[in-house]
């Protein structure tokens, strides 16, 4: 038994039935530890959207051993069966376009979670606005998404994702919408979290500048991993 | 945390605009079940003005609402003697376009001499604007009278009087022209009508048996030279009478039923005749047209509600993946559809309390009927809403993911 908080083995999926088959993924087997910042990159198709899923429990693979958490989670079929609950208390789950409710203000966005997750709202809100401060947009407490910069909105998407004090965080292309300044410091956070909250981090990205951030960057191609390799650390190049 | 009032309260401007439309759907709506029931109210106000527990007319008819019927007035004092009967009156009914004088606007009736002197020497002259009005004729202290007297004061033995309903526009003192003969309003009514929604106007049975049955000069002089003279004036339309509490008005309307050239009716049948044979079209049509927005009002909820789900696509996702269950979106999409229906229905309904009295025929409202329609609203409101659960239900969590 591995201590992997992420365990993928011999992990496969395909869409479509006979010649019009697709194998969006074959035997993947990956594994990322507590504390690690894992990058998975690709070109488009390559599957890495369909791996991200599998890890978020949406989509349920056709071979190999998914274990999340210490869980084995599916094994020949789902070995849980509130994947929905399961999300909610062990996965944080970080945007492209940080996906904040509209209609809730930046405390409430990150509450909201947790109150899915049984905590009164009154706690709920006291954790909100202590994990804002850690990311340093405790003044924007009270503001909507709407009046937030891209940045700030992306902090606040970072603290709903820790709110329930997630064992896994997935973040798909969370740098993407940003510019290079602010995908550095998004980045520096994810790495930060990760060894202060011992969580293990997997992040779907194209963005070349923030490679150099990652422990292992996993290249994916046609459904299989193509290379793994440990980037040489740099700060970001700022354009 | 209310995820169906923090949405509303951060669109609230399109929410309102949207209740604001569906609140005027809504209260036409509602209006249709107020008209309904008016219909059905005004039916049975002549029938229920005249506080009879027994009509006596014409075999063979269920008149006089229904259909004609004509019998003897004489036939009044038969009914009366009858043991278990209290009080019985000869009555006729009859429609007739007035004219008249002294309508609201202006500061005092028109009088006979103020006629006479404003018509000159052109001599008498057709009066003020058309009226339509129901004219009952009846006894006076008998059975087939007004009931309440709200201002002015009951027929006395004198000719020429009439009670009328309020509604009319008259006041006391009013002249009213019909078939060439004037009437002076002594009194006034509230809310008694017609099947036809046309006021109530009590006059004499003498002064309507003129009325009805008299018939004009040449006709007349025509007639007396064909050698038929002229038809005997005591006919009636039917016979009231109130029945002992200590006696059935089924027993008594079965016995009647036994002479000749006779048939009778209890109140309950008066009643069934009326709802059920003179105004069960406009009943039927009223109802269908109602069912009918009902229907438009669901559909349109329907898609109220879609569009609003359909708009929040992604924050529906996004929940769905950060693990908010399945009742956390249903709760979301079907309060704010009970809050949408809710709204909607106040404010059609306020606003038509507050326009109710303008309309020309009564739109009956009561406590019983807005519940009711409320109801209706409400159960349109959660079948509605099921179409929005039924698609955010459908919404993957992947959807969240990705540009």
């Amino acid at each position: 038994m591995s201590d992997a908080l992420v365990e993928l083995r011999g992990i496969a999926k395909g869409f479509g039935e006979g010649e019009a088959r697709v194998q969006a993924l074959s035997d993947i087997t990956l594994s990322v530890a507590a504390g690690e910042v894992v990058g998975l990159r690709g070109p488009s198709g390559s599957g890495k959207s369909t791996l991200l899923n599998l890890v978020a429990c949406i989509l349920e693979p056709d071979a190999g051993l998914l274990r999340l958490a210490g869980e084995t989670v599916w094994e020949g079929r789902w070995r849980r069966t509130d994947l929905r609950a399961f999300r909610r208390e062990r996965i944080g789950f970080i945007f492209q376009f940080h996906n904040l409710l509209p209609f809730l203000d930046a405390t409430d966005n990150v509450a909201l979670a947790q109150t899915l997750n049984g905590v009164p709202l009154k706690a709920a809100r006291q954790r909100a606005r202590a994990l804002l401060d850690y990311l340093q947009v405790g003044k924007r407490a009270a503001a909507m998404p709407a009046k937030l910069s891209g940045g700030e909105a992306q902090r606040v998407a970072i603290a709903r994702a820790l709110a329930n004090h997630p064992r896994i965080i997935l973040a798909d292309e969370p740098t993407a919408a940003l510019d290079s300044e602010r995908a550095g410091v998004v980045m520096d956070l994810l790495r930060q979290v990760a060894r202060e909250q011992a969580a293990a981090v997997l992040v779907v990205t194209h963005d070349e500048k923030i490679f150099s951030r990652f422990d292992r960057l996993v290249s994916l191609r046609d459904g299989r991993i193509e290379a793994e390799s440990r980037p040489e650390k740099h700060e970001l190049d700022v354009i | 945390m209310n995820l169906a009032l923090r949405d509303i309260r951060h669109n609230l401007g399109r929410f309102l605009l949207t209740c604001l439309g569906l609140g005027l759907l809504l209260g036409v709506a509602l209006a249709m079940v107020g008209i309904y029931r008016g219909v059905v109210e005004e039916a049975l106000s002549l029938a229920r003005a005249l506080r009879a527990d027994l009509w006596v007319v014409e075999a063979g008819t269920r008149g006089p609402f229904a259909e004609a019927s004509r019998i003897p007035g004489d036939v009044r004092e038969a009914v009366a003697r009858l043991p278990g009967v209290l009080a019985a009156g000869a009555v006729t009914f009859q429609t007739v376009e007035a004219r008249h004088a002294g309508g609201p606007g202006e500061a005092e009736p028109w009088t006979e001499e103020a006629l006479r002197e404003r018509a000159g020497e052109a001599g008498r002259q057709r009066i003020g604007a058309v009226l339509r009005l129901q004219v009952v004729g009846h006894e006076p202290d008998r059975p087939g009278g007004p009931p309440e007297i709200l201002e002015g004061r009951g027929i006395g033995r004198g000719r020429l009087e009439m009670v009328v309903d309020r509604g009319a526009g008259l006041r006391p003192g009013a002249i009213v022209e019909m078939a060439n003969i004037r009437y002076r309003v002594v009194g006034l009514t509230h809310r008694t009508v017609s099947t036809g929604g046309d006021p109530l106007a009590w006059i004499t049975l003498r002064d309507a048996q003129e009325l009805q049955f008299r018939l004009a000069p040449p006709a007349a002089r025509r007639a007396q030279q064909g050698g038929g003279g002229a038809l005997p004036q005591d006919t009636v339309n039917a016979v009231i009478a109130r029945v002992s509490p200590h006696a059935r008005a089924e027993d008594i309307a079965a016995g009647i039923r036994r002479w000749k050239h006779f048939a009778a009716l209890t109140a309950a049948e008066q009643e069934t005749v009326l709802t059920r044979s003179v105004v069960e079209r406009a009943r039927r049509q009223l109802g269908m047209f109602t069912g009918v927005l009902l229907l438009v009002s669901a559909v349109i909820v329907a898609l109220i509600v879609y569009t609003m789900t359909m708009d929040k696509l992604r924050e529906i996702a996004t929940l769905k993946l950060i693990g908010a269950p399945d009742r956390s979106i249903v709760a979301l999409i079907m309060q704010q559809a009970l809050l949408l229906g809710g709204t909607g229905f106040a404010g059609g309904t306020a606003l038509l309390l507050s326009v109710k009295d303008a309309f020309p025929r009564r739109v009956l409202l009561g406590p019983e009927e807005i519940l009711g329609f409320g109801l209706v609203v409400f159960v349109i409101c959660l079948a509605a809403s099921l179409l929005g659960v039924r698609y955010a239900l459908r919404i993957e969590p992947a959807q969240a993911l990705g540009g």
